[in-house]
């Protein structure tokens, strides 16, 4: 018996041991957030009155809850920063997928047209970007878009202007930033959904008369929509969460919630305020999250069935 | 899909034009001996040498390179257990859960994951340093981990593992001597994106790290705040280079190996 129950535990190891890992450093931080945002800020270290303790009794599980406060989300509502870096981050995150979109989408085409013999290479030179630093990505475009940068420079010299334009910080440079780290994420999906079109429908579609545009329009476009999908949730997901690219490409003007979370955090020290902001991010992001991840499960288990 | 237009050339130029543009000119301005960063005045390495002698980034290097290494190992083996129970195991109790839980970081803006640690590691009275660091960085890579090892998996065919059993194989040696061999490139893959991400990562790092732990892209962030800086063009340019040799090697290794199997 007691055998038996040990050699059922070693079997399921392989689903013990991951789920433990994430449900103690992933899923319970979550709560760990929730329960600060309804903390009551104070001066000290660390800078919240703990309100979670063991409960000891009835009334004070009552006294616990009357500890907990909706102080930091009053401050979230009345003061109007909060709601247009929220605003703000949505129309940014939203701005840079289009564009992400309309640089990706010709990109991948042209990579999946390409003689079969190099697309290896392309895919990996649209990959290789991925893998060097993030921040050494970001901080080339400080070098490029400063008072005296190059494009600064180049426009000067080509007589295009006479004075450097203020092309850092401002939210042209953070749409540009964000646009410029996540295309390869937009170009990959797309581009492994265009290139799984089989060539003859394209063939068909010629031969029973519809022109260029059409085939593309109405067969291509179609197609390669679940790559369309995935790519822009891949885009718009972490760009409403930014950080770094506000915080070094963008001015005082350009608000997102991801960099007030972290001013918040760093600089005011208000953690309970802080971890409000993320709780906020997470419901509003919950659902293309959830929807995101409905979609790879159904992918994957379209692929288990195939294969 | 076939037929090669114009219109895909130009498509393809540009794209490409517009990813590599940026680090082409941080690279050859990396050389560029002016103190002025955007001002050419000749080829020098003056740059690199400051940079080897700065002891702030080597220690901050050693210790980014201690703790992707071990983080990406870490991960790379939960990623493998988890894809396995995602892939065979098709019912089991709280599968939903699992299945977010291990997918869900993927596309976790950066801040909420990093945040919703450092309020774990302080309720819990926990010293934020190195460990902190590993930890974190294993719960964000690992998700990458399972996703390159479950594609792999999910097309290795299992009546080859049930064959090894029915001839007498355990059932973990029956992974270990015919699944694991089968998907040892994805295994190997996964094991880079992790240390890559590990590496290269900065916000969560921000967030969880201690004092005496800092890593070279926290350096480099806070160096960057300040502006540009010719030190941190020779640093960057050394870190492509790194990268951009080892993928290629990597890609070569992977060719032969192709090549030679059929």
């Amino acid at each position: 018996m007691m055998i038996r129950a040990v050699k059922g535990l070693t079997r399921r190891l392989p689903i013990i041991i991951p789920f433990f890992w994430l449900f103690v450093f992933f899923l319970t931080p979550f709560f760990i957030v929730l329960q600060i945002s309804f903390a009551e800020f104070e001066y000290g270290q660390p800078p919240y009155v703990p309100n979670f303790r063991k409960v000891e009794g009835l009334s004070d599980f009552f006294t616990q809850l009357q500890m907990m406060t909706l102080y930091s989300y009053e401050i979230l509502l009345s003061d109007n920063l909060y709601w247009k870096a929220f605003l703000s981050s949505l129309r940014i995150a939203a701005v840079a997928t289009f564009f992400a979109l309309l640089i990706g989408y010709p990109l991948a085409y042209g990579m999946a047209r390409a003689p079969r013999s190099i697309q290896p290479i392309l895919l990996m030179a649209i990959i290789l970007p991925f893998w060097t630093s993030y921040l050494i990505r970001i901080y080339a475009w400080k070098a490029i878009l400063q008072k005296n940068g190059f494009l600064n420079n180049v426009l000067i010299k080509l007589s295009v202007i006479t004075e450097p334009l203020t092309l850092l910080s401002t939210p042209f440079a953070v749409y540009l930033g964000i646009i410029y780290t996540y295309l390869p994420f937009m170009v990959l999906p797309v581009y492994s959904s265009l290139e799984k079109i089989d060539p003859s429908y394209t063939e068909a579609a010629r031969d029973l008369g519809a022109s260029g545009f059409t085939t593309f329009w109405r067969v291509i476009v179609p197609l390669s929509l679940p790559g369309v999908i995935a790519g822009c949730f891949l885009v718009f997901i972490p760009a409403m969460g930014e950080w770094v690219i506000p915080d070094l490409l963008g001015g005082s003007g350009t608000l997102m919630i991801g960099k007030q979370l972290a001013t918040e955090l760093f600089n005011n020290n208000d953690w309970p305020v802080a971890a409000a902001v993320a709780v906020c991010m997470i419901v509003v992001l919950i659902v293309p999250i959830v929807v995101f991840q409905r979609v790879q499960e159904r992918d994957q288990l379209r692929r288990q069935q195939e294969g | 899909m076939s037929r090669f237009s114009p219109f895909n050339a130009v498509a393809l130029t540009f794209g490409f034009a517009f990813l590599y543009m940026p680090i082409m000119l941080l690279v050859i301005y990396s050389f560029n001996e002016n103190d002025l960063v955007t001002v050419w005045t000749g080829f020098s390495f003056k740059w690199y040498g400051e940079m080897f002698a700065n002891r702030g980034f080597r220690d901050a290097a050693w210790v980014t390179i201690r703790v992707a290494l071990i983080s990406s190992t870490v991960a790379t083996l939960l990623g493998m257990m988890a894809a396995v129970t995602l892939v065979r195991a098709r019912v089991f109790f709280g599968r939903t859960l699992f299945t977010g839980m291990v997918y869900t970081p993927l596309v976790m803006p950066e801040v909420i994951t990093g945040i919703s640690l450092l309020l774990f590691f302080v309720n819990f009275n926990i010293d934020r340093g190195m460990e902190t660091l590993i930890i974190a960085h294993i719960t964000f890579t690992m998700a990458f981990a399972t996703v390159v090892i479950s594609s792999r998996l999910i097309d290795f065919d299992m009546s080859l593992e049930e064959a090894a059993m029915d001839l007498g194989c355990g059932r973990f040696e029956a992974f270990l001597r015919v699944t694991l061999p089968n998907i040892a490139p994805a295994v190997a893959a996964a094991w880079f994106l992790s240390l890559a991400l590990s590496l290269d990562d900065v916000v969560v790092s921000q967030f969880v790290n201690g004092p005496g732990s800092t890593t070279l892209p926290i350096k480099v962030l806070s160096s960057v705040r300040l502006g540009v800086s010719p030190e941190i063009n020779a640093l960057s340019a050394t870190l492509i280079g790194l990268v951009t040799s080892a993928v290629i090697i990597a890609t070569i290794i992977q060719k032969t190996r192709t090549v030679r199997e059929g």
